[in-house]
């Protein structure tokens, strides 16, 4: 049986990070926020925590200094430990190399870290993919099947990533085919980019991959290997989804309002856990209207409140009109203005009696810290 | 021996609350929520740490698990500390027998080896039965200034309620003259906040005289402070400006969690040069559902609202069915508030559950005889089956139906 305190998990905090380059300006994947209070690493993070996973490594890249800010020494996630706990893992910055540029050379940086872990398994995960599923069930196919990797993936629309990972699976769950494709929309079985495997068949496909220059992940390790190892899919069937542009991201959150979605996410069983911002509940004030809006605490609402997602401190004064739209932590918006199909950032100021108006399929994004 | 401190806290918190009922029939007064995520010992806590006191001794006695839970390693309010940090202390035996905590005198002085572990020169005694935003250092700095053996912080309240309270009559630097516990014709409004600073060589040599009289209380209002007055030691009122609130009753404590939701009221909790710090909930943001209706209210994460709030405080993981109304009401963690019932000016404790269409308490406005108006109160876990009906001025743990005094 694995357990949890037998895998190691690897987490990118950079995959994908020009599919929202708005949003990943000024942070990593693993920062942008979600779903009223959360990072994306929240997702993948308590997720490992709450299947037992104690011993975590978090492969940063560039601007990870808001990442780091969030995570701080792990303790919101009950990592902060002598032994094992969160490790964050900085690019190791090579002479001849400079800093990685794929998946392999990443992984290949951090090998003296995955070396030194005691733990039999290793997990990979990504940033961009929103789940809450009990590991233990990957843990247990992996162990079934006897499989040397373990591919989650889900069945549906694929997403629009580069040389994102499609399964062709034969009935019993096997891995016949390996296909790569950069377009996405096709209904198949694709990739959530969450790999488990023994932690010495990643040191001997990363050490041989490095040796023979190779650079991509998917194709010179998954896509190669396919028939010569025994890979498996496992289906995730719980809520899950994959951000691949910021109108995803935008649909992806506003799909969160109410839905069942929402329930399957935050299962009391198995919480979500973020860093601690100790602010006052949500206040309401008179003349307060809203309607199937997710709210975050130390929220003052004066104005009205329609289908939106309002993150921690943000501010809609008296008669502001917020409709299908983001407002991200501790933004104001002034009396009067009218926000439709908006995403701003954090701590953005709209003064007074303006009007911002984007559309369902477009919305305008907000810049973090600017005033208009 | 642990490093020097020069100042440290001592906060009681071992009282039942007993006016409180059903809301501490299983927790510490300082536990009982507030707020919408607090407890009433976040106040005491943030404000120590927001002063620069680091180290705090916590009295605890009765039914301490819960607040010992909470407290944990300190570490939400910053009080995990190498040196000093918070310790939880609860009466321990000894070779001359074991002792409950006699009163609240009694308790520092079965502390006295914890606070000589720490050498201070000043010892802050808190209880934890008061919200309130106050700067102990600047207490501290007047003690000093004062050179004072005792300080005690004073609060201007309205002549009228004077006689509801213990009054301290001071000279024009503030010194004490007199005490007046309760007067029926108060001489002055200046009231005892129950916050104490001792110059520590003061106190610890009161509390060994105090403990060694037969006929005292052991308390510091009623026999420690007079003691030090009547030999002259020099006793100063500090004056204090502000909101503070006894939250002792069910009353106080309605209006003291309604006091959140008046701008007019000095109480800001989200001042970040002040936060009130507390063990966060881990829980999603709060969802208002289409046709639900929220206004004048404070809502904490992860509370699921479809029916009507006005006027009232949800904690976190409340549930507020379709058609339901909750008005002028507090209702603590994990509550649901089942379809169409009806809460107003009522006091919800946690986990508790309102069937469908229940009836709790009732506006003065609905009522014939005012006098038998008042909060209503459900105590933790209580089952309230749908239809079923608590009137106003009542209070119950699932078994019994109380009158609120």
């Amino acid at each position: 049986m694995i357990t949890g305190n037998n895998v190691l998990g690897i987490i990118f905090s950079n995959a994908y990070e020009d599919s929202v380059s708005e949003l990943t300006a000024a942070r990593a994947m693993g920062s942008v926020p979600f779903c009223g209070r959360y990072r994306l690493i929240d997702f993948p993070l308590s997720g490992m925590v709450n299947a037992g996973m104690d011993h975590i490594g978090v492969i940063t890249k560039s601007n990870y200094q808001s990442l780091m800010d969030h995570l701080g020494n792990g303790k919101p996630w009950d990592l902060s430990r002598k032994r094992k706990g969160l490790h964050i893992l900085p690019p190791f910055n090579t002479s001849h190399v400079g800093v990685y540029r794929n998946r392999i050379q990443a992984l290949s940086g951090i090998m003296g870290f995955v070396h030194q872990a005691t733990e039999e398994y290793v997990l990979l995960c990504d940033c961009n993919v929103v789940s809450n599923m009990d590991l233990n069930n990957l843990f247990r196919a992996h162990e079934q099947s006897g499989a040397d990797i373990t591919i989650m993936y889900r069945h549906g629309v694929a997403p629009a990533l580069r040389d994102h990972i499609n399964l062709g699976l034969r009935p019993d769950g096997s891995v016949e085919q390996v296909y790569l494709s950069s377009v996405g929309g096709e209904e198949c079985s694709y990739s959530l980019n969450a790999f488990l495997m023994r932690k010495s068949l990643l040191e001997r496909l990363i050490n041989n991959a490095v040796s023979l220059n190779q650079t991509s992940f998917e194709r010179d390790i998954i896509q190669k290997y396919a028939d010569r190892l025994n890979m498996h899919g496992f289906e995730v069937e719980d809520y899950t989804c994959t951000i691949d542009s910021l109108k995803s991201y935008y649909n992806h959150s506003m799909q969160l309002l109410g839905s069942r979605g929402f329930r399957d996410l935050f299962k009391p069983e198995r919480p979500i856990y973020t860093k601690v911002r100790d602010d006052m509940p949500a206040m309401y004030g008179m003349g307060a209207s809203t309607s199937n809006s997710l709210i975050a605490d130390g929220c003052v609402i004066d104005g009205t409140v329609e289908n939106s997602i309002l993150f921690r401190g943000v501010h809609v004064a008296r008669g502001a009109v917020v409709r299908n739209s983001i407002i991200m932590q501790n933004s104001f918006v002034g009396e009067d203005t009218h926000l439709e199909c908006v995403i701003t950032d954090k701590s953005v100021m709209i003064k007074p009696h303006k009007s911002l108006c984007g559309a369902e399929d477009f919305p305008i994004y907000v810049g973090k810290g600017l005033v208009i | 021996m642990a490093r020097k401190m020069e100042c440290i806290a001592m906060l009681l918190a071992g009282g039942q609350g007993s006016r409180l009922g059903v809301l501490t029939e299983k927790i510490a007064k300082p536990a009982v929520p507030y707020g919408g995520k607090y407890r009433i010992i976040d106040f005491p806590l943030s404000n120590c740490v927001n002063s620069g006191i680091y180290t705090v001794g916590v009295l605890t006695q009765y039914q301490p698990l819960e607040l010992n839970d909470y407290i944990g390693n300190g570490q939400p309010w910053d009080l995990d500390r190498n040196d000093g940090g918070v310790h939880v202390l609860s009466p321990y035996q000894q070779i001359e027998g074991t002792q409950w905590y006699k009163g609240t005198a009694n308790a520092i002085y079965q502390n006295i080896n914890f606070i000589d572990r720490y050498d201070p020169e000043y010892v802050l005694i808190l209880s934890g039965d008061h919200i309130y935003k106050m700067d102990y250092a600047q207490m501290l700095a007047y003690h000093k200034e004062k050179g004072a053996d005792c300080t005690i912080a004073a609060l201007e309240v309205p002549w009228e309620e004077a006689s509801r309270f213990g009054l301290m009559i001071t000279d024009d630097d503030d010194a004490i003259t007199k005490f007046e516990e309760k007067p029926k014709n108060p001489s002055s409004n200046k009231a005892s906040m129950g916050i104490y600073i001792f110059t520590w060589s003061k106190l610890r040599r009161y509390l060994i005289e105090d403990e060694a009289k037969a006929d005292s209380s052991n308390d510091f209002g009623k026999d420690l402070i007079p003691a030090m007055f009547e030999n002259g030691e020099k006793l100063f009122a500090y004056p204090f400006k502000g909101y503070w609130k006894d939250v002792g009753t069910i009353n106080s404590l309605w209006e003291a969690n309604l006091d959140l939701l008046n701008p007019k009221v000095d109480l800001n909790l989200s001042d970040p040069d002040w936060k009130i710090y507390s063990r966060n909930p881990v829980s999603p943001p709060h969802y208002i559902a289409p046709g639900a209706q929220v206004e004048n209210s404070l809502i904490a994460e992860g509370t699921w609202v479809e029916g009507q709030v006005d006027f009232s405080v949800l904690f976190p993981d409340v549930t507020v069915g379709k058609g339901a109304v909750v008005r002028d009401s507090i209702i603590m963690p994990g509550t649901v508030i089942g379809e169409n019932a009806v809460v107003q000016y009522a006091i919800v404790a946690e986990n508790a559950v309102i069937g469908d269409g229940a009836v709790i308490g009732s506006r003065p406005e609905d009522m014939d005889n005012l006098d038998d108006w008042g909060v209503s109160v459900v105590g933790a876990r209580v089952n309230i089956e749908p239809g079923g009906k608590l009137p106003p001025r009542r209070m119950t743990n699932g078994t019994i139906v109380k009158e609120v005094r």
